[in-house]
């Protein structure tokens, strides 16, 4: 299957360099801004994950809860979030975009409609936070069929045997979890020891990309790039409410705060 | 879908975690895996361990108090003027309320993998009270969840976790109760659970929880079916087992023994909270009809919008103010061998009233919606039919609301 996804790694690896994942919720804080924003940071980005908001998030810290209960608040409903791909997508320069949520979502509008309209609208990937391997196989193959990609996460729980079970069923991209954390935590675990259970990642299958996310900040996004891709949530999301508060423009805020992250690793 | 029989239903589920192939399962983040599978090995060992189950009957008598006394609402029955009315004081337990057996059951677990920490949520806090109990009991460091409009209802119980020398934690996020509580709670496990412990605190959860705490709350039928036995002499030929359902934990231990007989036999009713009866919201899932869809791991009947958005509850019991419903349930639902039906806030309180009218008991909120049913129901019922309703909870903690609502006499 092709799939852009595969293209923006391709181009960062000429680059020498890490691709740069990019995450922020669909609606926060308003359905157009959200756009804009997805636009504005398509510049210095590789792949963009949109945030399904939902409002029983088990595994995000306050940063992203905040984001998404502002999203909803505001109204946004599934169908925006297509609105939203589907209006980014005409964007000349648009990347590729994971949607990421939870799976009640995607098992109430149905996975067989879900993935006919990721796929009409053009969505590459998904992440869903609460629907685990093996639970997600015959999910898996239907994403496939689509040509989208369903994206594993992988965390420093997960004992060998698993890992080599998941990652066999698995498509081109992982992701791994840094350290035992929701998003959004302090990095609590050294660069050095995330950078080893990663390459241990990576050796059972070299050719998978694998994106590091969790605790990546622009303090500490250098001391990964050696990672296919390096993920950033919870530090656009608080750029965004602190953006609000300050009563500045959030698009020009997190432009500019991709920007830094993407020069550190240059 | 089918029960099967000589099989507790605990362990009915299927390999990945289902009942009836749908309700229940796994739905947790990666990181949880592990510490969930760790704790299933755990559980399946020592449920069949001699040595663990003495252990525990050991605290469940000397520290819990068991039995639980069974007795017969006599001014009561002759008031309502049908079937015999008998109530399981379960409330008797050390700590007033059945959320002690599970507490202590997960405490003895955590001590078993070598946790030093436990943590745990809470909606009327009696789950919180009774986690910080055993925790303290059994030398663990606990935390407690709970919405910070629970903690404003329920300040007894806050103040007794508290004086337990737990951390009592305030959820602010969503509707800032018990759903939000369960959430946070696990949120917490998800970045602690190398050295925390995490207790659900009812039949909900991912798999592992919902049998941990079923099988736990099971002392309430084990006692009782010894107690009728003792008073009848044998299984009453019309018995009717009335209990309120949040997310089911009494009412599932008060039935387990029994599930086995025929339901024209041994008839279970599950009392869900019909919420206030001018408002539409309610935390009855089973009893309007709501769709299945996933919470906190689980697939289950779960209030919710047409987007899976979970919907906001609306309950004066704190206890039963849940959206979703333990899969048990569900699974007892869908295979018709347990009726549900709700009580409104109002059908609650005028319950509450007619029994400490009549007799020297005093149920809480939640159980006072099954008394609503079964005093209703219990009227067209036959002379030797038996109803007994799980009194599952002490009105100690509800003083702040009764006194709103009902005036002073009535706290």
């Amino acid at each position: 299957m092709f799939n852009p996804i595969d293209l923006a790694f391709k181009k960062a690896k000429e680059e020498n360099r890490p691709a740069l994942l990019t995450y922020t919720v669909a609606g926060d804080n308003t359905k157009k801004k959200s756009l804009v924003i997805l636009n504005a940071v398509s510049k210095y980005a590789d792949i963009l994950e949109l945030g399904v908001p939902h409002n029983t998030p088990v595994a995000d810290g306050s940063q992203i809860q905040t984001s998404a209960y502002r999203a909803i608040k505001n109204g946004i409903k599934i169908e925006d979030v297509f609105w939203i791909v589907k209006r980014y997508k005409k964007n000349k320069n648009s990347k590729p975009i994971i949607l990421m949520g939870y799976y009640n979502m995607i098992f109430q509008y149905g996975q067989k409609k879900f993935l006919e309209k990721c796929k009409k609208v053009g969505v590459n990937g998904l992440i869903i936070v609460d629907f685990p391997w093996p639970e997600n196989k015959s999910f898996t193959k239907k994403c496939k069929r689509k040509s989208i990609y369903l994206i594993q996460l992988l965390s420093p729980t997960t004992s060998k045997e698993r890992l080599k079970k998941i990652i066999k069923d698995s498509h081109p991209m992982n992701y791994f979890i840094s350290m035992l954390s929701t998003t959004g935590g302090k990095l609590k675990v050294s660069p050095k020891k995330i950078m080893l259970n990663y390459s241990k990642i990576k050796k059972i299958n070299p050719k998978k990309n694998v994106v590091i996310g969790f605790g990546i900040t622009e303090k500490s996004i250098k001391s990964l790039n050696k990672a296919d891709g390096l993920v950033v949530g919870s530090a656009i999301c608080k750029e965004i409410t602190n953006s609000i508060q300050k009563r500045q423009n959030p698009v020009t805020n997190v432009a500019n705060l991709v920007k830094k992250l993407k020069n550190k690793i240059l | 879908m089918k029960l099967k029989k000589g099989i507790p239903l605990i362990d009915q589920g299927n390999k990945l975690g289902f009942w009836g192939g749908k309700f229940g399962g796994n739905f947790v983040p990666e990181t949880l895996k592990k510490p969930i599978e760790d704790l299933e090995i755990l559980f399946n060992k020592l449920k069949k361990d001699k040595k663990f189950i003495s252990e525990r009957d050991k605290y469940f008598k000397n520290w819990i108090g068991t039995p639980t006394r069974f007795i017969k609402l006599e001014n009561l029955t002759k008031y309502v003027g049908g079937a015999q009315i008998w109530s399981k004081v379960v409330s008797d337990a050390n700590g007033g309320a059945h959320k002690i057996y599970n507490a202590t059951v997960h405490c003895l677990l955590a001590k078993r993998s070598g946790k030093k920490i436990i943590c745990g949520d809470t909606g009327a806090g009696y789950a919180g009270k009774m986690l910080s109990m055993a925790a303290k009991k059994f030398g663990l460091k606990c935390k407690i969840f709970m919405g910070a409009k629970d903690i404003e209802r329920q300040q007894p119980n806050v103040r007794a976790m508290k004086k337990n020398g737990a951390e009592v934690v305030p959820v602010y996020s969503g509707s800032q109760t018990l759903v939000d509580a369960v959430s946070e709670c696990m949120r917490f496990w998800v970045a602690n659970c190398d050295t925390t412990a995490m207790c659900v605190g009812s039949t909900v959860g991912p798999a592992i929880f919902v049998r941990i705490c079923g099988w736990s709350t099971s002392q309430i039928s084990r006692e009782l079916k010894f107690q009728l036995i003792n008073e009848f002499g044998s299984i009453p030929k019309k018995l009717k087992l009335y209990n309120c359902v949040g997310g089911g934990s009494s009412s599932f231990g008060f039935w387990n023994e029994f599930m086995d007989y025929d339901k024209k036999q041994c008839e279970f009713i599950g009392v869900e909270a019909g919420g206030p009866k001018k408002s539409k919201k309610h935390a009855a899932p089973l009893t309007y009809g709501s769709k299945i869809g996933i919470l906190h791991g689980a697939a289950q009947y779960v209030n919710q919008n047409s987007d899976g958005q979970i919907e906001e509850t609306e309950s004066i019991s704190a206890g039963l103010d849940y959206p979703g419903i333990s899969p048990l349930h569900c699974f007892l639902k869908d295979t018709k061998r347990a009726r549900y039906t709700a009580a409104s806030d109002e059908d609650a309180l005028s319950a509450y009233k007619l029994v400490t009218k009549y007799e020297k008991l005093r149920p809480s909120l939640e159980p006072s919606h099954a008394f609503s049913v079964a005093i209703k129901e219990a009227k067209k019922m036959s002379k030797n039919t038996i109803v007994v309703v799980n009194s599952c909870g002490d009105a100690y903690k509800d003083k702040k609301i009764l006194k709103k609502r009902l005036g002073k006499k009535y706290v």
